[in-house]
Parts: C-alpha cells; structure tokens; sequence
C-alpha cells in the first residue's frame, strides 16, 4: 500500500468509527451528557455550596475540569474496548485482517475514532459546565495537549481490554473495577492536599491524578502536581500503551488463531 | 518469479498445529494455475478452513510457505492481499452496518478511493441481485442475500483470485444455480477460483481441477475429468412404463426393485448398459426413464476418504 492507500484506510476506519457512535447517539452521547449533568448539580451546587472553597477556588470551579476529564476517559476507553470486541465477537474484525492495512494504521484509526468519541463528549460537557461555573482559560495549550493525550491514552487501553476480552463482561471489568476507582480518588473530587503525607504520596501512583491536575492547571491556573511531569507521565504511558497494542495486532493475540 | 508465470497459489509443505497440539496441516502441497476453477474438497476436519484461513492470513501457519501469484504472504503480505478476496463460511459482517456501508468500508481497508469504492458497491450489489437492498439493515436480509453480500464484499477491490470456503451452504436450489452462474461468469473474465464445498455436485459441474484433503494431507490432486474418470461403476436408476410384479434377473446386471415400477442396477465402467436394455425389453420390460442414483464424484470421493482411513489404519 502507498501512502495515500494507507491515508484512505485510515479514514474509513476513523468515519466508521464515528459513523458508529453518532448512529447509536441515545446509547453514546447522551447519558454522559446527563451522569455529568447530574454530577454538577449536586456536587457542584447542591453540595458544593456548602463545602465552600477547595484549594482556594469555588468547588464548582475546582471539580468541573475533573469531571470533563472524566467523561473524555470513560468515553475514549468504552469507545474503542466496546467497538473493537464488537467487532470481533461479529467477526467482522476479518475485514481488516484479511485486507492489506498494516496493523499500525488499523491501531490509528480505532484509536482515533476513542478520541472523537471521548473529544466530542468532552466539548459537549464543557459547553454544558458553561452554565454551571464562570472560566476563564488559563493555557489553551496546556488545557488541548493534556487533553489530547489522556483521551489517546485511554483509547490506547481500550483497544488492549477489547484484544484480551473473550466475553462482554470481559470489557467490563476494567472500567467499573480499575477505571472508576482511579478516576474518583485521580483528586477530581478533592485537593490531595486533604489526604495527608502518607495518602498523598500513594495518590501520586495514580496516573489520573496527574491527568487531572494538569487539565484543571490550564482550565484555572491551580495543580498539585508538577505540570511537565504530568506530560511525561500521560507521554511515556501512551507510548508504552501504544507499544503494547501495537504488539498483539502484530502477533495477532487472540484474532488469529 | 515473474508476475505473468507465477500460478495463482502456490502452497509448499505448509503445516499447522494449533496450540492444542491437533495437527490440523501435515506438510501440504498445493498449485492452482492463474485463470482455474478449483475445488478443495474433504470432510469435516480434514483442513480446508484451516488452509484457506491461512491463505488469507487470519490463522498462522506453523511452517511452509503461501505465495500468491508469487508474492509471499509473510515477506510481502501487502501485495498478496491487494490479489486474493475471501468469502468465508460464516456471516463475518456487521450486522447492524448497511450492505452499501460494509461494501464501500472493505473497499477503503484497500485504499480505494471513496468515489470508486461506491461505484463499484453498486456494481456488485446490482449483479448479485441485492442493489434494492443496498441501504438496509443487514442483519434484516435472508441467508442467501447474506452470502451473496459476501460474494460482493470479497470482489470489491477486484482480486485476481477469489477463495469460497462453502459459499452455497444453506442457500435454496435456484439461488445456488444463479450464484454458480455468477461464478462461471467471473472465472470466463479471468479471475482464478477455489472452492470448497461439501455439495459434490458443485464442484463437477464448475470446477475443472480438484484436490482432496483429509486428515492434513492430500490424497489426491487432479483433474475433475480424470478424478471422474476413475470410477469403477455407476448406480442407475430405472423408471418402468409398467407395475412389476417381481424383480427381473439379468446376467451380470444386479438389479433390485425399488418399488413397482422402480428399478435400480450398478453397472461396471467396462460393461455396456446397451445389454440391460436388450435383456429387459425381451422380458417385456419397458423403461421410460434413467437417471444417476448418487453423484459420481460423491461416491469416488467417499472411496478415496475410506481407502485413506485404511491405509492409516494398517499403519
């Protein structure tokens, strides 16, 4: 294949991917939309009144840019993992197989169409937390870089959950036993600062923590973490992620017998 | 290896043992000229899939080697792929995606052009009778519709060689008839085909070179012609004008009555079946209508199986 027959490949898979998620919009877009709404309801102005400032901002100012990164993890992960076994428990992953597409591209694109998913979700809750909290942006580039590379990170995962999957339950194991925990003590909620030495230090093992704090570090300017050792976390899991993936598509791990 | 010279497979001492240790391929060889209808033939179990799911790259192989048309499909697995289409035996197809969508999809996965693809989509949904079908649902469509959407789907980047594992399994009389037409269609227009099926009738009627495999091995790789050629007898049934009584008794003709006016005799290859006629119409005996009991193929290929179990069995 030359390039532009790669570029072309690429694209199907990402428009197919898409085409996907919008074709199933109740199951997909909406009820994040809604767990988040709910979450700046009673978190942000039901409870959050009364616990007052946290590290010094307005609690809806301080959880809103945890919950957006929320909802681009959980949805550039669910995205891929529940398409990719799809596929293969429909077999039609054998589309791809049997085709000329290299493996990093089929990677690409599966990943690509996480992070549209993940991306969009994340734009629609952070027009929806608009109405919730004033921002004013505090580094663009630190805000879509960090973004941008949780969502490729988490996508990344997904397709790692889906290869190893042998069942639906398989695929969701991951995100309710590992995923959630990580997100809800990854500081979306609170200051690390409130856990003490010793907490606080077994927090930073956490790699959402860093994900967070660097998001709401370009949202509202306040982090508990080092900014560039936030990048080089969420960089050097990506690529690992991304070698891993890039290692069972090749072996063909649990798609080709 | 030149292109132009090159068979369309050529597979040397491939073997496959899957990682329960059953040896599923024991070092076969297999030519298929650019340009056959080829049949790969054997019971449940002997390695058909097994072979074609490595020919088209989504079972590995243990050792051996594939070449199509001459490009490895290890060392140049991208130019291989651009030549083979596979229809396999099982719907493997999203289900819930649009005939028209699945079509032009496959066709991207080869990077062909958007413009192209849906042109092409339209062509072969149009051919195989599912054009009207094109923006439904296709889990909505019937069996056959499916495997026809198959047939389309493996030729939508136009591969010199198309491989069906079963492609006609399931599927009613008269759409089989029409879909082995489609197939003689594209074979006359230069595209190389193997088939695997278990209808005998199937292959003698569009292939002209055969292989069968049992147990991982080949145990006979020729023409349909000569395969046919090698049958011994043939049983034949006997429709009567009259109601018999009782079974006739002709020298060297086993006959057995079927029912009153049903007959039924094996003729031997070298006997002439003229003889019968004679002895039957001077016993006042007048047949109306004569017709193969069993596919010939069917019974050599029975044969072959059994002598190989045989041979197996005395070690």
């Amino acid at each position: 294949m030359d390039n532009r027959q790669k570029w072309i490949a690429f694209t199907t898979i990402v428009r197919r991917e898409v085409n996907r998620f919008m074709r199933i919009w109740p199951q997909t877009l909406v009820p994040p939309v809604i767990t988040i709404v709910l979450y700046f309801v009673i978190f942000g102005q039901l409870i959050g009144g009364r616990i007052g400032e946290m590290a010094g901002l307005p609690y809806i100012q301080f959880v809103a840019p945890g919950l957006i990164m929320m909802s681009v993890i959980t949805n550039s992960y669910s995205n891929v993992v529940s398409s990719f076994y799809g596929s293969k428990f429909q077999r039609n992953i054998e589309e791809l197989l049997v085709s000329p597409t290299p493996n990093w591209i089929i990677l690409l694109g599966y990943v690509a169409g996480g992070m549209s998913r993940g991306l969009g979700v994340g734009a629609l809750v952070t027009l929806l937390s608009l109405y919730f909290a004033d921002f004013s942006l505090h580094s663009l580039p630190v805000t879509i870089g960090i973004v941008l590379m949780t969502s490729l990170m988490f996508s990344l995962a997904g397709l790692i959950n889906a290869v190893f999957a042998n069942s639906f339950d398989d695929i969701s194991i991951i995100p309710t036993f590992v995923l959630t925990p990580l997100i809800y003590l990854g500081g979306v909620f609170y200051s690390i600062d409130l856990l003490g030495d010793f907490w606080g230090s077994v927090s930073l093992i956490n790699p959402i923590l860093y994900m967070v704090n660097a998001f709401r570090y370009g949202m509202v300017g306040i982090t508990d973490i080092n900014i560039a050792w936030s990048f080089a976390m969420v960089g050097m899991f990506s690529a690992l992620l991304f070698f891993v993936a890039l290692n069972l598509l090749e072996k063909g791990s649990r798609l080709r017998s | 290896m030149s292109q132009s010279t090159a068979p369309a497979l050529q597979i040397t001492q491939l073997t496959k043992e899957y990682d329960d240790g059953f040896v599923a391929l024991k070092g076969i060889d297999l030519n298929v000229a650019e340009g056959d209808f080829f049949a790969l033939l054997g019971p449940n179990g002997a390695g058909k899939s097994t072979t074609i799911g490595i020919i088209c790259s989504l079972v590995r192989k243990t050792s051996g080697s594939v070449t199509i048309f001459g490009h490895d499909i290890d060392a140049d697995f991208s130019s291989a792929k651009q030549f083979i289409g596979v229809v396999p035996q099982e719907f493997n197809f999203n289900q819930f995606e649009k005939p028209i969508d699945i079509l032009v999809n496959q066709a991207g996965y080869y990077g062909i052009p958007a413009k192209i693809a849906a042109e092409r989509a339209e062509k072969y949904l149009k051919q195989l009778g599912l054009w009207d079908k094109a923006h439904v649902p296709s889990r909505t469509l019937s069996g056959g519709m499916k495997r026809r959407l198959m047939i389309a789907r493996a030729l939508i980047h136009e591969p010199r060689l198309l491989v069906l594992d079963e492609p006609t399994a399931g599927v009613d009389i008269e759409l089989r008839r029409s879909m082995w037409e489609f197939l003689q269609e594209i074979n006359e227009q230069g595209t190389t085909i193997i088939l695997t099926t278990h209808y005998l009738e199937e292959a003698e009627s569009l292939c002209r070179n055969v292989a069968i495999i049992d147990h991982g091995q080949i145990v006979q790789n020729t023409s349909i012609r000569e395969l046919i050629s090698q049958l011994s007898k043939e049983t034949f049934i006997l429709d009567t004008r009259e109601s018999l009584d009782s079974c006739p008794e002709v020298e060297c003709y086993p006959l057995k009555q079927v029912d009153t006016s049903t007959l039924e005799v094996d003729v031997d290859k070298a006997q002439s079946i003229n003889a019968l006629f004679t002895a039957l119409t001077e016993q006042g005996i007048d047949v109306v209508s004569m017709r193969n009991k069993t596919n010939r193929l069917e019974e050599l290929f029975f044969d072959l199986v059994a002598k190989n179990l045989k041979e197996k069995a005395n070690g």
